[in-house]
C-alpha cells in the first residue's frame, strides 16, 4: 500500500487557482523531491497535505484513510510532521521544550497527574526528556538543551525544527527548503543528516528545495510544479533535461 | 534526586518560616491592621493574577475581564457563605468551591465563542463582558435581593485569616508550577509563541487555549471567593474594568510568562497603592493613578520583557531528570 496518494488536489484563493489537478503517489521509504519556480504552489500542496489549507477539491489519502478535513493537530497525530521555509519555532522557549511539546499527544498523563506530580506523571515526564535528549543528541544540539531558540544561530535553527518535527514521531516528514540559506558545506551536511534520520527513524520524505545540489544528491524521485500544475515528473537526471522543465526555470528561449 | 527533595521540601520550609514570622509581626504589633489589610489583599491578588498570568503570560490570550471573573467568584462564594453561612469552615470552603466553579463554568461559556479571536480581538471582547457583568451584578438585586445590585452586599461572614489566606496562595503558587512545568504549560507556550507552529505538532491549539482560559478563571473565582470572605463589602465597582487592568499591570510589568515576576509585583503592586497614600498625603492621593501609570510606560520602555523577563525563581523550577524511554512514544 502506498503510504500517501493525492489525486486531483486542487485549491482556489478567491479567483486564483493556486494548485490543479495535483497527483503525488509516494512508497514507504522514497526520499521524493518537490520543485519549481517561486511561487509554482509547492508550499500550499505542504499546507494541504497538513491540514493547514482545506483543499477545494481532490483526495488525500494517508495510510489508507482519507485526511482531507481534518485539522493539522489531527494529522500531525497521525504520522505527518514538517518544517517550515522561514523557521517557526517557539522562539521565547527552549530547545529542550520546543522538542518536547511535540510529545503531548502521547505524554500519557492528565491534568490531575500533572497537579499533583503523580508517579505516573513522573515517569512519563522522564521518558520525554529521555526521548527528547536522543533526538537533540542525534541532532547534535544537546548541549544547548536550555537556551532559548531565539539566541541560536540560523543553523541550530533548523536542526532545532527537524527534532520538533521528528519528535512527532512522523512516518512521513515534510521538509520545505531545508537547505535555505545555507552554504555548499552546510547543504552537504544536511543531505547526511537527511540520509541519516531517514534510516534511524524509518521515514519517507517529501522536500522542497531550490538548492538542485542538495535535490540531484539525494531525491530518488522528482515532481517538478509550474503555475500550480505539474510539468514533469521521474527521475532526477530525467527531470534535468526536460525541456519543459528548463523553459519553467530558465525561460523561453533558453532551451537550444 | 537528593537535591530535587531539598528543593521542595526547602520551599516549603521557607513558607512555613515567612508564615510564622508574618503571624508574630501581627501579633506582636509590627504589622499593624491596617497593614495586615493590605498584606491580605496582596495575597488576594496573588491568586487572582496568577490566573492571568496563565492565560495571557503563558499562553498569549489578551483578557481585559479578569476582574468581571473575580466578581462573579465573589459575588456567588458570598452569597453561598452568606446563605449557609452557619456552617462556619465547612460553608467557608463549600464558598471557595463554588467561586471556582462559578467563574470557571462562566470561563468556559464565554471562552468557547471567544478563544477563537486573535489578541486584539480577543481582548475587546472579554473587555465587553466585563462590562456585561459590571451591568448584570449592579441589577442583580432586582433577581436576587441578597445581592445588594448597585448598593454592595454586606453580611458575608468574614473567615479569611492569614492562614487561609496564605496558605491557599502558596498552595497556588504549587499548582500553577506544577501545571506550567509539565506537557500542558509545554502546549499552553507553544500556543503563545507560534499556534500554526503548534498546530502542527499535535497541539490542539483551542483545547489548549481553552483549558488555560478555564483553569485562569477558576483562580480568578478563588481570588474573588477569598476577596468576598476578607471585606465585609463588596460592590459591583469593585470588579469594574480597571481593576481588570490592575491585574494586567501585575502580570505585565512582573513580566510575561514569569510565575516569580507575578508573585513578586502582586505584593509590590499592593503595598506601593497604600504606600503612596502616605507619602503622597490626603491631597495628593489621587495622584497615585499617575505614579502608577508612570512605572507601566517606563517598564514598557526600557524594560519591555518586565521585571523578571520570563525567568523564575530556581526552586520553582524543576529538575529535568532522564529516564529509561519505552515504545509507548515511539511512532
Amino acid at each position: 500500500m502506498s503510504l500517501l496518494e493525492v489525486k486531483g488536489l486542487g485549491i482556489n484563493f478567491g479567483g486564483l487557482r493556486a494548485v490543479n489537478r495535483f497527483d503525488l503517489t509516494i512508497e514507504p521509504g522514497e526520499i521524493v523531491g518537490l520543485i519549481g519556480p517561486n511561487g509554482a504552489g509547492k508550499t500550499t500542496v505542504f499546507n494541504m497535505i497538513s491540514g493547514y489549507f482545506p483543499p477545494t477539491d481532490g483526495t488525500i489519502i494517508f495510510k489508507g484513510r482519507s485526511i482531507v478535513g481534518l485539522k493539522p493537530y489531527q494529522v500531525a497525530r497521525l504520522g505527518i510532521a514538517r518544517t517550515f521555509q522561514n523557521i517557526r519555532l517557539f522562539r521565547d522557549n527552549s530547545v529542550l521544550d520546543n522538542v518536547r511539546v511535540a510529545f503531548h499527544p502521547r505524554a500519557g498523563y492528565g491534568l490531575i497527574d500533572a497537579f499533583l506530580r503523580t508517579p505516573r506523571f513522573r515517569a512519563r515526564e522522564a521518558e520525554i526528556n529521555e526521548r527528547a535528549f536522543e533526538l537533540l543528541e542525534t541532532l547534535n544540539i544537546a548541549d544547548k538543551a536550555n537556551t532559548a531558540v531565539k539566541n541560536l544561530p540560523y543553523g541550530d535553527q533548523r536542526r532545532v525544527e527537524i527534532a520538533r518535527a521528528l519528535a512527532v514521531g512522523p512516518e512521513l516528514l515534510l521538509l520545505d527548503e531545508p537547505a535555505a540559506g545555507m552554504n555548499p558545506a552546510e547543504v552537504q551536511q544536511l543531505v547526511e543528516l537527511i540520509r541519516f534520520i531517514k534510516q534511524k527513524f524509518n521515514l519517507t520524505v517529501l522536500l522542497i528545495e531550490h538548492q538542485m545540489g542538495l535535490v540531484m544528491n539525494i531525491c530518488e524521485r522528482l515532481v517538478v510544479m509550474d503555475f500550480g500544475e505539474i510539468i514533469a515528473r521521474g527521475l532526477p537526471h530525467e527531470v534535468r533535461q526536460n525541456p519543459k522543465v528548463l523553459e519553467a526555470y530558465l525561460g523561453k528561449g533558453a532551451v537550444a | 534526586m537528593l537535591q530535587k527533595v531539598n528543593k521542595m521540601l526547602l520551599m516549603v520550609i521557607g513558607a512555613i518560616v515567612l508564615y510564622v514570622l508574618l503571624k508574630i509581626m501581627i501579633t506582636i504589633g509590627v504589622i499593624n491592621p491596617y497593614w495586615q489589610r493590605v498584606l491580605f489583599y496582596s495575597l488576594i491578588v496573588i491568586v487572582g493574577a496568577l490566573g492571568l498570568g496563565i492565560i495571557y503570560g503563558f499562553t498569549g490570550q489578551f483578557s481585559l475581564g479578569h476582574a468581571a471573573f473575580v466578581g462573579l467568584g465573589a459575588y456567588s462564594a458570598g452569597y453561598f457563605s452568606k446563605t449557609f453561612g452557619q456552617y462556619g469552615v465547612l460553608s467557608f470552603i463549600g464558598a471557595l468551591l463554588v467561586g471556582m466553579v462559578f467563574a470557571g463554568l462562566m470561563g468556559f461559556l464565554i471562552g468557547v465563542p471567544v478563544l477563537r479571536l486573535k489578541s486584539d480581538y480577543l481582548g475587546i471582547a472579554t473587555l465587553g463582558f466585563g462590562f456585561i457583568v459590571k451591568v448584570a451584578l449592579d441589577n442583580a438585586d432586582k433577581l436576587i435581593p441578597d445581592l445588594g445590585g448597585a448598593r454592595g452586599m454586606m453580611g458575608t461572614p468574614q473567615l479569611a485569616s492569614l492562614e487561609w489566606l496564605f496558605f491557599i496562595a502558596l498552595i497556588v503558587i504549587i499548582l500553577t508550577r506544577n501545571f506550567i512545568f509539565s506537557t500542558y504549560g509545554r502546549a499552553c507556550t507553544s500556543v503563545r509563541e507560534d499556534e500554526t507552529a503548534a498546530d502542527m505538532v499535535g497541539v490542539n491549539t483551542f483545547k489548549t487555549k481553552l483549558m488555560a482560559f478555564i483553569f485562569g478563571c477558576t483562580l480568578a473565582g478563588l481570588g474573588g471567593g477569598l476577596y468576598a470572605h476578607t471585606y465585609p463589602y463588596i460592590c459591583p465597582g469593585d470588579f469594574y474594568f480597571l481593576q481588570s487592568f490592575d491585574y494586567l499591570i501585575v502580570v505585565v510589568l512582573g513580566g510575561l510568562g514569569s510565575m516569580t515576576g507575578t508573585v513578586v509585583t502582586a505584593i509590590g503592586w499592593a503595598f506601593l497603592l497604600e504606600g503612596l497614600r502616605f507619602v503622597l498625603g490626603p491631597q495628593f492621593v489621587d495622584f497615585r493613578g499617575v505614579i502608577y501609570a508612570l512605572i507601566l510606560i517606563i517598564t514598557i520602555l526600557v524594560r519591555r520583557q518586565g521585571i523578571f523577563g520570563g525567568k523564575e525563581f530556581g526552586f520553582l523550577v524543576p529538575q529535568v531528570r532522564r529516564g529509561k524511554p519505552d515504545v509507548a512514544l515511539r511512532g
